[in-house]
């Protein structure tokens, strides 16, 4: 695969420096490790996000106005180390103590909590909401162990504005996990990406295949197909779906068309059309839609459909106005 | 016969550890591109490569301290589940062990057998659950065993890596309980942990180097 690189070993590196050159007014990076913050900081809980690299702008397009306040940036597919963690955590601490908000991953996980150890032995308190949305990655009774994909955009979402209300830790943790609990997705995948330091594919899909349920870095899912028509592999995702959380006439829900990369907005456009008309067909009452490459795979095609339920709490949070380079919700 | 590294050779053996996981980077990121995401190959030759730098750089009493700087320099330059678990297989026994001045069978067998623990509490796998503990537990239980029959070292680290290598290649008899492969399920089976491969690997080199002053 074509990658427009330098030195693969600094992907990273020159990633964050490109992103500074960038919008440096409004962010600061920390000096030691992957970390940045939002240079305008609150008194009030802080949200820290993160995760590995190679999906932007997520995670880093999250810290912003009425979103997360600091961000640590893993390698390529790789979890940032408890450190990296700690001194984002640090750093955006204002007293108030931190909520970490973040994929269901085993190294997320491992090395987020040795971070918030070290918040911990330092007398930051801390609390961890895991996001685990793809409906595909583990059948429901073993929630546990499902994943965390685009998802995370409404989480964060959520997240930063219950912490901007000026609410406690306990507040912002509860109203995050309700956030966290109402929310699913599902992905198909066409094509794969692409490892910078290898320059291999994530996974191999035959040119007439397509994969419903893989997870963003080509974990199987769980059914391989040859490609269909928008509106049949729509249908597909939209059964597993809808049938999970349960969603049922009379809810309210907000939307997200997620494309992983490659996928073209005309694409992702045609699938949320189809999304919108099945909704309405079985009365479930769409909020508000977003149709975005917000979690991506590198080049990966395909896309996610995500669904977050509202209740009347949730959806004050949601409207709430919130301002990143990435993502923009007008108030 | 030397039974004995003094803190100069454990360096040097460290050193010479570290380098393998340079050379075998290609091997390891295909067995982890298999069933894994495929970066474990280059997660541990990064944090091999720091542990290096600081090995050489400062000086060490004791070969926990020794221990301690090596774990510390993978998580923190890793990430990833490795990074943790792999720092913590070097730092998480040299906390509560008696301090040692030199690298012999019982340095190995208690800085090594105190970690095992430390690992399963952090990453909560038991064997059989397809990672690096199907290979480190079994070697442990080898070191132990080589201690209490007063063998030598390098008959220890035999063992050890005989152990290792039969751990790892049970792990093709696995279904993965953790990371991206336990979304495998039964595809997982033919195929060896990479992390397992990494514990035989690290004892597969001190066991050469250990050779190499003997021959």
């Amino acid at each position: 695969m074509k990658k427009i690189v330098n030195d693969t070993n600094q992907v990273v590196t020159e990633m964050l420096e490109g992103f500074m050159e960038a919008y440096g007014q409004a962010y600061e990076k920390l000096p030691d490790v992957n970390g940045i913050v939002l240079k305008d900081r609150k008194e009030k809980v802080a949200v820290v996000i993160g995760g590995g690299s190679g999906h932007e702008p997520m995670f880093f397009g999250f810290v912003g106005e009425g979103l997360a306040d600091g961000v640590a940036v893993g390698n390529v597919f790789a979890a940032p180390t408890p450190n990296t963690v700690y001194e984002v955590a640090k750093a955006v601490n204002s007293g108030k103590g931190v909520l970490f908000v973040y994929g269901n991953y085993a190294g997320d996980v491992l090395n987020f909590n040795m971070g918030a150890e070290l918040c911990e032995m330092d007398g930051i308190p801390t609390k961890t909401v895991l996001v685990c949305d793809d409906v595909a990655s583990a059948p429901r009774d073993r929630a546990d162990d499902r994943r965390g994909i685009a998802g995370d955009v409404f989480v964060f979402k959520i997240a930063g504005a219950a912490a901007n209300k000026g609410l406690s830790l306990e507040e912002v943790a509860r109203i995050t996990e309700k956030a966290r609990d109402n929310t699913r997705s599902i992905g198909v995948a066409l094509t794969p990406g692409s490892i910078p330091d290898t320059g291999k594919p994530t996974f191999t899909l035959a040119d007439d295949e397509i994969e419903f349920g893989m997870g963003i870095h080509g974990e199987p899912g769980v059914q391989r197909t040859k490609l269909m028509k928008a509106d049949e592999l729509t249908d597909v995702m939209m059964k597993e779906l809808l049938q999970d959380l349960p969603f049922a006439r009379g809810d309210e829900v907000c939307v997200l068309i997620n494309g992983l990369g490659s996928t073209t907005l005309m694409e992702m456009f045609i699938v949320n059309r189809r999304v919108a008309q099945i909704l309405r067909e079985l009365g479930i009452k769409v909020h508000d839609s977003d149709v975005n490459s917000y979690c991506t795979t590198q080049e990966m095609g395909g896309l996610s459909i995500t669904l977050m339920r509202l209740d009347e709490e949730l959806k004050e949070y949601y409207d709430a106005p919130a301002y990143s380079p990435f993502y923009i919700k007008k108030g | 016969m030397t039974d004995r590294l003094d803190m100069q050779q454990t360096r040097d053996m460290f050193l010479y550890v570290a380098d393998q996981f340079e050379t075998n980077k290609p091997f390891l990121t295909e067995i982890d591109s298999a069933i894994g995401d495929g970066d474990h190959g280059i997660g541990m030759s990064v944090g091999f490569a720091n542990a290096g730098k600081i090995v050489k750089e400062k000086e060490f009493q004791t070969v926990n301290e020794m221990f301690h700087q090596i774990g510390m320099a993978m998580i923190g330059s890793m990430g990833g589940a490795s990074g943790v678990i792999f720092g913590t297989m070097f730092m998480g026994g040299a906390k509560n062990a008696a301090p040692f001045a030199a690298f012999d069978l019982e340095a190995v067998t208690h800085l090594f057998g105190g970690s095992l623990q430390a690992i399963k509490d952090r990453g909560k796998a038991q064997l059989g659950d397809k990672t690096m503990v199907d290979a480190l537990e079994p070697a442990i239980a080898s070191l132990q065993e080589s201690l209490r029959q007063s063998k030598t070292l390098l008959d220890g680290l035999r063992e050890a890596e005989a152990s290792a290598k039969a751990g790892m290649e049970k792990t093709k008899e696995y279904i993965a309980k953790f990371g991206r492969a336990k979304s495998l399920g039964e595809r997982a089976l033919g195929h060896q942990d990479a992390g397992a491969t990494s514990v035989w690997i690290i004892f597969k080199s001190m066991r050469e180097w250990v050779e190499g002053i003997h021959e």
